[in-house]
């Protein structure tokens, strides 16, 4: 028994290495400061398709929307060993929530077709929302496991998997075809190998065609390159909504049921701050001061 | 005909124990309602926990409905969902409000996504508010407000659903108040029998493990919170001595969790736990809003740092500039003496 995966994968600014550059004086967020990473659960989630697709056979194909900018993360997906890419790219996406994100992805997801499993990050750190992966289950009417840690086994029409949880676990079998949200402390990826890094080496979306062409004329044409890059299954496949069968009255900003209203950036308040020699006097005169101030008993 | 205004929450339980988030959603609830002129109506669901609805209308509910069945004695998405989303069907509520636990997280996606409403993930406030949508030229009167961090907190973003009802949001454990229980309150309890369908069973709960929270950091008084600046085992050991000596709990930021020296249940912050203690001591905490968003609230802080520029001098009311190291030490030393 084979298993044909689909992960799906955001590329999102990296939110965890907020330095100064990001920040202004005024605690304004400058976001082309911020790197553009591969969203870090969505390479559990990555790695955990791999290896069903080791130890049982199948197929992966990495989807994501996003900017064409986004192809970035593809290029990463085919190093790891993903067998297609597919890279949802239209201005008509833009601006969704996880209503209309989780829309267009079903819509996707419909047309590729054939999967047994669908695998997601929880959670996305740009948003940290975790809903998209439960949207999309609902939307394809198939049952969901959050949290998952690890697969234990896989039968024909079931599986067992570990679900973890800050204060706690559970052993959940589930009826197949089923998404599964991958959390963190689940595998890390594998390194990308060398052999697929070389495979893969033009892989690239149409628009970037040009830039390759350039930089190794010997393909002459677009054409070739095209297929080329189809012979190698290095090709990043864009599609757009008029690829999809979608209502566009359900996609990007104006199919978004929830709209940012404002947004405040956070700027500490100081506070009157008294500094305190690090010497043991200076340490006793703080502690005198709390004790009288009620502060320590 | 006029909408309904109705607050629904869904009080979660585990093992017939109401999760503290839900007396905290039961109490921010009533003042939307109160704000509204509406009702506040419970969702308890669960198998022999129907005692819990007399609790939950101590805690300002009006109506509770409960739905009472073996299926739902563990939590399983499927189940859950078909018996939250024909209610909700039914009766249209104005607003729908979960924790943000990893039950909540699981339950209200597909429940927004199967009624086809929006939803705000992981609200720190809900207020009620007009929003003019510029497109239409049209205000829209009285609509929750969904207010939460976003980037990693380096934002607050405020949400609305001016549409689609109901309004549904997920919110943070911790960050609300539960009022205490008046047992002069009164409500009505609905019975509601559940329509499951054969495919709402294609998950099977093997075993299931919780733990007792071991740390308590909600609740504590005083917290000793070490970061990226804990270098060893014996530095992190300073960090709970100086906890055990003045009664407080253990923290750490993410820093300090990724790098092993403290359980996730420690953690502060933007992935961790609120927390506004009397006194909080930042021990190798830069400070970055990840960390501070979470305990800024903190009656007193006091950072210890080497570097004196670090972002958590900003909200120190005590700032030691030097090494956690020799720095822990001399307070342990100074307050055991205290105490002699």
């Amino acid at each position: 028994m084979t298993y044909n995966s689909i992960v799906l994968v955001k590329q999102v600014p990296d939110t965890r290495n907020v330095t100064g550059d990001v920040m202004s004086k005024k605690g304004t967020m400058n976001r082309s400061a911020m790197p553009a990473i591969f969203n870090p659960e969505d390479l559990n989630a990555l790695e955990m398709a791999l290896q069903v697709r080791e130890r049982y056979g199948g197929t992966i194909t990495v989807l994501t929307m996003g900017p064409l900018k986004a192809a970035d993360i593809l290029r990463d997906a085919l190093f790891y060993g993903a067998d297609n890419v597919i890279l949802l790219s239209d201005r008509k996406f833009a601006g969704a929530d996880t209503q209309a994100t989780a829309y267009t992805l079903k819509s996707a997801i419909q047309k590729i077709g054939d999967y047994d499993l669908i695998f997601c990050g929880r959670q996305a750190i740009d948003g940290d929302t975790a809903q998209v992966g439960p949207q999309v289950a609902e939307k394809l009417n198939l049952p969901q496991i959050t949290y998952t840690e690890s697969i234990v086994s896989m039968e024909i029409e079931e599986m067992v998997a570990k679900r973890a949880f800050d204060l706690g676990s559970e052993m959940i079998k589930c009826k197949l075809p089923c998404l599964l949200t991958v959390v963190g402390s689940a595998d890390r990826i594998r390194p990308a190998s060398a052999r697929k890094r070389i495979q893969n080496k033009f892989a690239a979306i149409p628009t970037e065609y040009p830039a390759v062409l350039e930089k190794w004329p010997e393909f002459e044409t677009e054409k070739n390159l095209e297929e080329f890059l189809s012979e190698r299954n290095s090709k990043i496949t864009v599609w757009t909504a008029a690829d999809l069968e979608i209502d566009e009255a359900q996609l990007g900003l104006s199919g978004s049921p929830t709209q940012v209203y404002k947004v405040n950036y956070v700027v500490l308040e100081s506070t009157e701050s008294k500094e305190i020699p690090p010497t043991e006097e200076g340490i006793r005169e703080l502690i005198q001061e709390l004790i009288q101030e009620y502060i320590v008993g | 005909m006029s909408e309904n205004r109705n607050v629904w929450i869904f009080v979660e339980q585990e093992n017939g124990e109401i999760a503290d988030v839900g007396l905290e959603l039961l109490a921010k609830g009533r003042e939307l309602a109160d704000t509204l002129e509406s009702e506040v109506w419970a969702l308890l669901l669960g198998y022999q926990v129907e005692e819990l609805a007399k609790t939950i209308i101590h805690h300002g509910a009006d109506r509770v409905l409960v739905t009472d069945h073996s299926e739902l004695e563990l939590y399983r998405t499927l189940p859950y969902s078909r018996v939250i989303v024909d209610q909700v069907q039914a009766h249209q509520p104005y607003i729908f409000l979960l924790g943000a636990t990893p039950v909540g997280r699981d339950l209200a996606p597909r429940v927004a996504s199967a009624t086809s409403v929006g939803l705000t993930a992981d609200c720190t406030d809900l207020q009620i508010g007009d929003y003019l949508l510029k497109k239409e030229k049209r205000e829209y009167k009285n609509l929750l407000y969904q207010i939460r961090p976003a980037f990693g907190g380096n934002i607050i973003a405020t949400i609305v659903n001016p549409k689609t009802r109901p309004q549904m949001a997920t919110v943070r454990e911790g960050v609300m108040q539960p009022n205490p229980p008046d047992a002069s309150l009164s409500g009505e309890v609905d019975i509601v029998e559940p329509s499951f369908q054969p495919s709402d069973f294609a998950l099977e709960v093997l075993s299931r493990e919780i733990r007792q929270p071991t740390v308590h950091l909600k609740d504590a008084p005083v917290i000793v919170a070490g970061g990226g600046g804990v270098n060893s085992e014996d530095e992190s050991h300073l960090i709970e001595e100086l906890a055990h000596i003045l009664g407080g709990e253990v923290g750490a930021s993410r820093a300090a969790v990724d790098a092993g020296f403290f359980s996730h249940e420690h953690q502060i912050g933007q992935t961790g736990a609120t927390v506004r203690p009397r006194l909080y001591i930042a021990a190798g905490i830069s400070g970055a809003i990840q960390h501070s968003s979470g305990m800024d609230e903190s009656n007193k802080i006091i950072s210890i740092n080497t570097d004196p520029d670090a972002p958590i001098s900003k909200i120190a009311h005590y700032k030691i500039v030097g090494d956690l190291s020799e720095v822990l030490p001399m307070l342990i030393k100074a307050l055991r003496e205290k105490s002699i």
